[in-house]
């Protein structure tokens, strides 16, 4: 019988070549039981292959995959206690719905497979749905039926890869709020697959993103947001203005000086990382102000404006030639126009600081809005 | 009952033309030449055969057709034996056909990769001799002192074929082992081929939803791959049983007096014996009885959840 372990999903130095290409390289992460965590990254880097690893469907080339203290890195697929929500959702077309999602129950020898498997699609909403076919149901529906049919073996891990990936829109956002809802409803650990850098940040305690198969920063979304370790993270998660800085001094308040393009700006002295004086200044846009209320100020020249309804993105050009994104609510305070000189301002500390080594570029073109 | 729009409109002029539905004639056109061919060669034989069996007489003074019905019940009679025996060796033929195609074409379909369109080939070659040829080609493999029948006697299984009445007097030719093996062999690309198509669409990833969901490699079969083959496993049957059934060649050439089937029996009665109406009678009996089979075995599949 299969052995139920529980605890965090752990994965060591883990590693997929496929002949000399390299899909995941030596990822190292630890996935706390119970929680919603999302791995996110452009298509391409290794995602997939990553997830296929933990369900088994795929060999390691090398390192290990535990859940608690139990190595199942050569257990076979279907000895492991963990489920699969395919992007393509896998539906078995020749069963009924309920056929369906009481597959793995039977598999397993459940006696009451059809009883749990109807809960389980009351769960999403679905129970009518029991006496059909796949094929009559919606996109929508049958990722739901999907989900119905991974969670009603209560795994120990849920695999869900790219889930909304089909979906439109506005199901998408329906979708999110009701996979945490069921998510917090079951407590079964959710690793949530995806390139929606939105999607992501939204819904996952904790997000790894992931970058030409390594591991590029995990944390909670607020603090992959605001202090991104790498030019990669600052512009694949939100938008980034990365100015170009040499750290020249300490000054009081744990503020440090910095010498931007021949103007001063003051950083906090903790964001710098250690032995580093060639440095990025990062400020995400919304924390740029069109005024002279923050202690750094530059001055600018608006190029363009585009209204958002909430907020007014501007890009603002530099006086040496480089171009931020500013976003303003629209408080009712005035709005800058094409053409006009502005000053540029914010508060140090709201910054963070990376080394300038990095491509300045990195992760830009990858705003997940091509298709996996 | 004058439309909506018109009594709205009150009829006036403004009201569009209503339009006479054009008849496209394009598809029924399209179905002429088929039809045509079906009524040459299909429904004409038919009727002859049909009236064939309805008449009396002989060669030489000629058949005048008298509605006599009695040739039905005397064929059945006369011929029983071999009509079943011709159900039975076809039903084992398909059988093993089934058991020796499907992990064929599954391998071949799923698993060979670059390799697949060079087994496709390979499965179609047979065709390109005839099919006398490759029938009296296994006289020569199944003939004594052979490789296959050196084999049969060094591991016993002749032994096993004898106990089984299969074989007679320790020769593996002109049995019913050598009919049966022959008709296996004819007819395993008719097997293969809907196999293969059934086996390429199936989509890895139900196998691999499967597995995350469980099943073992042979639930996986049961529950998942077997299913979704089973349009290929239907119509692979049909294309085995229906002419194996009929066949005359592989009897004629492999067998002996006791494996004769009901096609030598129909072809010496309408060649040799040229008992016309008796030939015609037995050739619609055995129509009628694989008709009738054919239908029972699709309704049975039919239920089986067919995708
Ligand atoms: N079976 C395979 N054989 C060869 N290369 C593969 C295979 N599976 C995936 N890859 C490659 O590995 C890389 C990562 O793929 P994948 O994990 O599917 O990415 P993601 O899910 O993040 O889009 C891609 O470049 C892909 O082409
Ligand atoms: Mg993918």
């Amino acid at each position: 019988m299969t052995e139920h372990p529980s605890g965090d999903l752990c994965l060591e130095q883990l590693s997929k070549k496929f002949e000399s290409f390299t899909a995941v390289n030596s990822l190292d992460l630890t996935i706390p039981e119970g929680s919603f965590f999302a791995l996110l990254g452009p298509s391409g880097c290794g995602k997939t292959t990553t997830l296929r690893m933990i369900a088994g469907l795929e060999d390691p080339t090398s390192g290990t995959i535990r859940i608690g203290d139990v190595d199942i890195t050569h257990v076979k697929a279907h000895r492991r206690n963990v489920n699969t929500v395919f992007q393509s959702y896998a539906l078995f077309p020749h069963m009924k719905i309920l056929d369906n999602v009481a597959f793995g129950l039977k598999r397993r020898g459940d006696k009451d497979a059809m009883r749990k498997a109807q809960e389980a699609l009351d769960l999403v909403e679905l129970g009518h749905t029991a006496k059909k076919k796949p094929n009559q149901l919606s996109g929508g529906m049958q990722q739901r039926v999907a989900l119905a049919r991974a969670i009603v073996n209560r795994p120990n891990v849920l695999l869900l890869d790219e889930p909304l990936g089909a979906l439109d829109l506005k199901l998408r956002r329906q979708m999110q709020i009701e996979l945490k809802r069921i998510q917090s409803e079951v407590g079964i650990t959710f690793v949530h697959v995806t390139h929606d850098q939105e999607e992501a940040m939204t819904m996952a305690d904790t997000v790894a993103v992931m970058n030409a198969g390594n591991l590029e920063q995990v944390g909670p979304p607020a603090d992959l947001y605001d202090h991104p370790a790498s030019t990669f993270v600052a512009n694949f998660l939100g938008q980034s203005n990365l100015l170009t800085s040499r750290v020249t001094g300490l000054g009081g308040d744990g503020l440090a000086t910095a010498d931007c393009h021949g103007h001063e700006i003051q950083v906090a002295a903790e964001h710098i990382p250690t032995g580093v004086r060639d440095v990025f200044v990062g400020v995400r846009p919304e924390k740029l102000r069109l005024d002279r209320s923050g202690r750094n100020h530059l001055d600018g020249t608006v190029t363009d404006a585009s209204f958002a309804g909430v907020a007014t993105q501007y890009l603002v050009r530099l006086p040496w030639g480089h171009e931020v994104t500013v976003v303003q609510p629209n408080d009712g305070s005035p709005r800058a126009r094409v053409g006009e000189s502005v000053d540029v301002s914010w508060e140090p500390g709201s910054e963070f600081v990376l080394d300038a080594s990095q491509d300045q570029d990195a992760g830009m073109f990858d705003t997940g809005l091509r298709d996996a | 009952m004058p439309s909506v729009g018109a009594a709205l409109g009150g009829g006036g002029a403004t009201a569009a033309p209503a339009q006479r539905p054009r008849r496209n004639w394009v598809p029924y056109a399209l179905l002429l030449p088929g039809l045509l061919w079906l009524a040459l060669f299909y429904a004409t034989p038919m009727v002859t055969l049909g009236s064939q069996s309805l008449q009396e007489g002989n060669v030489y003074d000629g058949f005048v057709f008298t509605g006599n019905l009695s040739v039905y019940p005397q064929a059945l009679s006369e011929y029983w034996p071999q009509l079943l025996r011709s159900l039975g060796y076809a039903a084992t033929a398909t059988f093993f056909g089934l058991l020796l195609a499907y992990p064929l074409a599954y391998f071949m379909a799923q698993k060979a990769g670059r390799w697949k369109n060079i087994m496709l080939i390979l499965v179609i070659a047979p065709f390109f001799t005839s099919f006398l040829i490759r029938t009296l080609a296994w006289r020569i493999i199944l003939s004594d002192g052979g490789v296959v029948s050196d084999f049969f006697e060094r591991t016993g299984l002749i032994n096993l074929l004898e106990w089984l009445t299969l074989t007679t007097g320790g020769t593996l030719l002109n049995s019913k082992f050598a009919v049966m093996a022959g008709l296996t062999y004819n007819f395993l690309p008719f097997m293969i081929l809907p196999l293969y198509a059934a086996l390429e669409r199936l989509d890895p990833r139900y196998m691999e939803a499967a597995r995350d969901l469980y099943a073992s490699g042979w639930q996986t079969f049961r529950h998942v791959i077997w299913p979704l083959s089973l349009p290929g496993v239907v119509a692979g049957t049909l294309l085995t049983f229906i002419p194996a059934t009929g066949d005359y060649i592989n009897s004629r050439l492999l067998g002996n007096t006791q494996t004769v089937m009901i096609g030598q029996v129909i072809d010496s009665l309408f060649l040799r014996v040229l008992d016309y109406p008796q030939a015609a009678a037995l050739s619609f009996i055995l129509l009628i009885m694989i008709v009738t089979l054919v239908a029972l075995y699709v309704r049975r599949a039919g239920t089986e959840e067919l995708v």
